[in-house]
């Protein structure tokens, strides 16, 4: 497999306070990689200095085996980087299919066309067909606002995909939906992204989601990577389970499923 | 592109408003034109208002438009009227192009500050300025447009603020519809998203503010040539907050609010300073606060409520 995103060294200062310290990882393309770690622990610095959102104070990034140290968002989505967030950043006051068409255009580099309507309709029915494939079709002429949190998240990460990217971040999916939603969001993602074959590396605290979705796992603890590999490798790290997990008491049940407790 | 019906309805009205100014009192015709013309301004800043931002300066390329007119037939014995309007409009974009690299790096209440400071600076140099009238400004010389002289200046002005102030309108109808108006609107909403579709907000913001400068000037050179005159107050920062105040009126829901507003605007202060000479001002403060609390996205949404509630 070939390697797709690097870091080396990379590190972020806040004055006195370091929030990343040499962090050196390889992710290789189609891998699905689950970064988790308490509160503070360094993820979302993390992926802030790799999508461009927070210059690292030291270290280097290369993407497809490019050097991105320094790009801003604008210039990594062009190289196929996109990434969600963990509060929906969406279109409030326009419609869902006002955000799709946006994103849509961006995607072909028309966004800066003066006389001919965004509402295509060969935009339009890409804008509808993503809407069925995460299962928010019904929201298709409602405002964001009228959105339930799982749908804003859903169409975050929508957005996200039709840029057509090779890689997606995606930060905290599940953070702020319902115990009972959780899985399906996460059904629904996972299986968009695989369709699309993209390589995916997502922020979770949540621990059976973590177990069930990724192939392997980051542990962040201080800013640091305390532990790199399998999932179960990782989850039964007694490091990991000091200072993130907790003490894992149960294992993957026959059904595939998990469940963990601390 | 096939007409949309309600392009078709602003030709119909703009038809409409021509055969109503046949008939109509000299008054009328020329507050019209005015309104016409100072709705081009308006438009401009409903352009950078769809974009989040407010314009207290938009008086600056509403002053060079003007300023082009009287210059371009003082200066230099231009008489066509729509080659005095083309100068003031590339002046217009000239400046705007220097002036939006930097504006385009603020927002809110920093943008809205210095574009009322550039418009400033302008209204100093011309008030310093005695070559061309100082305070007082001077006479816009005669024009004609394309070889043809109207037999009374106020109906050629209001002829010609008609059909360019269309031929904005059918412009920015579409403008906004398209996918930098849409840009535009999601810049307003969410900078960090934008960046993250591969859009540059400066660059679309810039093109915007440039735009939105042409279209002023335009207005300004329309006022010139049926007012005859120029002088610095078009670059005052009351006018600039005049046109902010149309535009909150009309709302930025569609390109025909601004006209509507314009004209309300216009009708409203002839009448406060017919009947209250003394506290027409007041009049229309009371119009804009009674618009705020009843019609808080301008008059546009009374026709937008009625949309609804029909579907």
């Amino acid at each position: 497999m070939t390697e797709i995103l690097k870091t080396e060294g990379l590190s972020r200062y806040f004055g006195a306070v370091t929030a990343a310290e040499n962090i050196n990882v390889t992710i290789t393309e189609g891998e699905i990689v689950g970064v988790i770690g308490a509160n503070g622990a360094g993820k979302t610095t993390f992926i802030n200095m790799v999508t461009g959102y927070l210059p690292p104070s030291e270290g280097t990034i290369s993407f497809n085996g490019r050097p991105i140290k320094g790009l801003g968002p604008r210039k990594l989505m062009r190289e196929g980087l996109a990434r969600s967030f963990q509060i929906p950043q969406l279109f409030l006051e326009l419609s869902v299919l006002d955000n799709l068409a946006m994103a849509l255009a961006a995607a072909e580099n028309q966004h800066l066309q003066m006389l001919r309507p965004v509402r295509t309709p060969e935009r339009m029915a890409a804008g509808s067909e993503i809407l069925e494939q995460m299962g928010i079709s019904r929201y298709r002429n409602e405002m964001v606002t009228a959105m339930p949190q799982g749908a804003r998240k859903l169409l975050d990460i929508a957005i996200a995909m039709l840029g057509n990217p090779r890689m997606l971040l995606l930060d905290e999916p599940t953070s702020g939906v319902s115990l009972e939603e959780k899985y399906g969001l996460m059904d629904i993602v996972m299986e968009a992204v695989t369709k699309r074959g993209l390589t995916v590396l997502f922020v979770e605290h949540d621990m059976d989601i973590v177990e069930r979705y990724v192939t392997r796992v980051l542990a962040f603890a201080s800013g640091v990577v305390i532990a790199d590999g399998p999932v179960d490798h990782v989850l039964d790290d007694p490091k990991v389970q000091e200072l993130v997990t907790g003490k894992r008491l149960h294992k993957h049940t026959a059904e595939g499923g998990a469940r963990h407790e601390s | 592109m096939s007409l949309q019906k309600s392009e078709a309805i602003m030709i119909a009205a703009a038809v409409a408003i021509g055969l109503v100014g046949l008939m109509s009192p000299n008054w009328l015709v020329f507050t019209t034109t005015l309104a016409v013309s100072k709705a081009l301004v308006v438009l401009g800043v409903v352009m950078l208002m769809r974009s989040g931002l407010v314009s207290f300066g938009q008086g600056l390329f509403f002053c060079i438009g003007g300023y082009a007119v009287g210059m371009g037939g003082r200066f230099l014995n231009i008489q066509d009227a729509l080659l005095l309007i083309f100068i003031g409009f590339v002046a217009a974009i000239a400046l705007a192009m220097v002036l939006g690299l930097l504006l385009t790096r603020y927002r809110e209440i920093f943008f809205a500050m210095l574009t009322m400071a550039f418009s400033m600076i302008l209204f100093g140099i011309l008030v310093k300025s005695h070559g061309l009238g100082s305070t007082d400004g001077f006479t816009v010389v005669q024009w004609s447009v394309l070889g043809w002289q109207p037999e009374s200046s106020g109906m050629g002005a209001f002829w010609l603020a008609l059909v360019l102030g269309l031929l904005v309108a059918l412009f920015l109808n579409r403008f906004f519809q398209s996918s930098i108006g849409l840009a535009c609107e999601a810049i307003r909403e969410n900078e960090v998203r934008v960046e993250y579709m591969g859009v540059s907000r400066r660059q679309v913001l810039y093109i915007n503010y440039v735009l939105a400068a042409g279209i002023g000037a335009i207005g300004g050179s329309l006022t010139a040539l049926a007012a005859g005159h120029v002088d610095p107050e078009m670059a005052y920062w009351t006018i600039s907050g005049e046109f902010v105040f149309i535009a909150l009126l009309g709302g930025t829901g569609h390109v025909a609010a601004a006209f509507i507003a314009a004209m309300i605007f216009a009708l409203v202060r002839t009448y406060a300073v017919e009947l209250f000479p003394n506290s027409w001002q007041m009049i229309l403060g009371i119009v804009l606060l009674l618009i705020i609390l009843f019609l808080p996205k301008g008059i546009w949404s009374l026709f937008t409520r009625q949309k609804k509630a029909a579907s």
